[in-house]
């Protein structure tokens, strides 16, 4: 008897548990777009004050922007060589070696410069810009502010957000000239191509509007996913030390998946037809 | 000027279902020094919260320095906050600039004084919590007690008329712990503000304070001078000032029957 009525009152609840419980992560996610659109639109009411306050972008634009040359520029040099390296053996069975700078070039201005230069970007500052506001908040350094009234979205988020923005279309064009330059390294010095082929085949076949210009809009887009995601995801952060943590991972691997797959929708509009 | 700086009516806060004020009713007037006092979850911080307009009261009114804090719009907050100087727990110093720089902040976003009466003035706030010594330094090289000074002159930079203090005392050794309290002291005095300090130290608070309120799930128990609490036979006081592990507080959290936990005894479904 007991045990009847103990079932029925419990199975309900498990049922209406187990199906909460299946539709609630994408309730949460929603939830948190939300957010994220409505955090979006505070850091573009706020950002006038940012930009007319240009050093506090400056300082960031170093901090995200300076500081990952190095990382880009390596990392570009060697994407370049190798795919030069690569290139050359398959341009080699079809004797059309000298179109390896067109192979090269046009590989890391369409895609691999954003898009290995935006992915380097969200591992390097766009966890750093998480894991510092979400210390700033679980420090109470964003209340101290608020509560000096300073508005912590203008004085911390929006500077940051725009370092962000500015930074990455010039990291991504940093990324495409050390990588042709690679690119060059290995095609005419190493594998001894001809020099003026290598150079004039190039210029003919890249197209400015066409593929420099989309090479430079999709790391705008890009720079814009990143700097949202990544502020958002500190100021959001509980304000614990796993808090933190998870939400620095969460940054990286957010970004990581917005970038490839906002680099598909863009590449599907940008070059299906040519 | 209105005589209470600070005043709550009746203010009752809730975070969700979850009820943490409940009718609450206090006013704190120029040149007073008040303590709230009261455990773990009692709602202190909540209270300075919301004089700070950070949450707004679910019900009732609170005001201050004469306006209605409930029923402010963002700009009319950020106005009313340039009076409000608090110092946080820990300081809450921003860790990339220096000393000078940190007690700098608020002038330099809220006031549009000239750089050198900016470092006059940032020099005088400085001197007045003993650290001028310090100020090229960066908040990361000074200590617990030095970190605290250096965020209390950084709350009176702007002068304000309320000052709020989130538990002050924490962590302090005895000699910062006192330094911390006489400053509170001194500078309320001196600059003619009312201060708040949200606290659960005895000893040094009763010794500074003019006034004191016992707060207990959200509801104050008990108030009084510092001599009236201390000669108090209230059952929730007696055990907070003498540190008793048993009272009103009781030492065990409601739970179920300790036998029945163990499985001792046949449970009943």
């Amino acid at each position: 008897m007991l045990q009847t009525s103990a079932w029925s009152s419990v199975l309900p609840k498990f049922l209406f548990n187990a199906i909460s419980a299946l539709g609630r992560p994408f309730s949460n996610s929603i939830i948190k777009l939300g957010f994220a659109w409505r955090f979006m639109l505070a850091i573009l009411r706020h950002s006038p004050t940012s930009l007319l306050r240009f050093q506090l972008t400056m300082r960031e634009i170093w901090f995200a922007g300076v500081l990952s040359v190095l990382i880009i520029g390596v990392s570009g040099l060697f994407v370049g060589m190798v795919l030069a390296l690569q290139g050359y053996d398959t341009l080699q069975r079809f004797g059309a070696t000298e179109s390896l700078g067109i192979l090269v070039a046009l590989s890391l201005v369409r895609e691999l410069g954003p898009v290995v230069g935006a992915l380097l970007f969200a591992s390097r500052a766009g966890s750093a810009i998480t894991a510092e506001i979400g210390l700033m908040k679980a420090t109470e350094q964003l209340a101290a502010m608020e509560m000096m009234a300073v508005n912590p979205i203008a004085r911390v988020v929006a500077p940051r957000f725009w370092g962000g923005v500015i930074s990455m279309p010039l990291l991504a064009a940093m990324f495409s000239a050390m990588g042709i330059f690679g690119g060059y390294l290995v095609g005419v010095k190493l594998l001894g191509l001809d020099e003026g082929a290598f150079w004039s085949q190039m210029q003919s076949a890249v197209d400015f509007r066409q593929d420099v210009i989309n090479g430079v809009i999709k790391s705008v887009v890009f720079g814009i996913a990143i700097s949202l995601i990544a502020v958002f995801e500190g100021y959001d952060a509980p304000p614990t030390a796993e808090g933190v943590s998870g939400a620095t991972t969460r940054t990286v691997v957010t970004s990581s998946l917005v970038i490839l797959a906002l680099d598909f929708i863009l590449t599907a509009f940008m070059f299906t037809g040519i | 000027m209105p005589s209470s700086l600070v005043q709550f009516e009746n203010v009752s806060f809730a975070y969700g279902e979850r009820s943490v004020l409940t009718d609450v009713s206090l006013s704190i007037k120029r040149g007073q020094v008040v303590a709230i006092m009261g455990g773990s979850g009692s709602g202190k911080t909540t209270l300075l919260k919301l004089i700070g307009g950070q949450i707004r009261p679910d019900q009732g009114k609170l005001s201050v320095a004469g306006d209605d804090v409930g029923s402010m719009n963002e700009s009319r907050l950020y106005a009313m906050r340039k009076k409000l100087g608090m110092l946080f727990q820990f300081g809450a110093l921003f860790t990339d600039l220096s000393v000078f720089d940190n007690v700098a902040f608020p002038l330099r976003e809220r006031s549009n004084l000239p750089e050198s009466m900016i470092r006059d003035l940032v020099l005088m706030k400085l001197n007045a919590v003993g650290l001028r010594g310090v100020s090229e330094q960066m908040p990361s090289e000074l200590s617990g007690g030095m970190a605290r000074r250096v965020a209390l002159a950084r709350a009176i930079a702007l002068d304000p008329n309320v000052m709020l203090y989130d538990e002050p005392f924490t962590g302090l050794d005895p000699i910062s712990l006192a330094t911390i309290g006489k400053l509170i002291r001194d500078l309320n005095d001196a600059l003619g503000t009312a201060s708040v300090i949200v606290t659960h130290d005895v000893e040094e608070s009763l010794s500074i304070v003019d006034y004191v309120y016992f707060l207990a799930d959200g509801k104050i128990v008990a108030e009084g001078t510092p001599e009236q609490v201390r000669a108090s036979t209230h059952p929730f006081v007696k055990q907070f000032i003498n540190g008793e592990t048993d009272g009103p507080v009781a030492f065990h959290k409601p739970a179920a029957p300790y036998a029945a936990d163990l499985g001792l005894e046949q449970r009943l479904a």
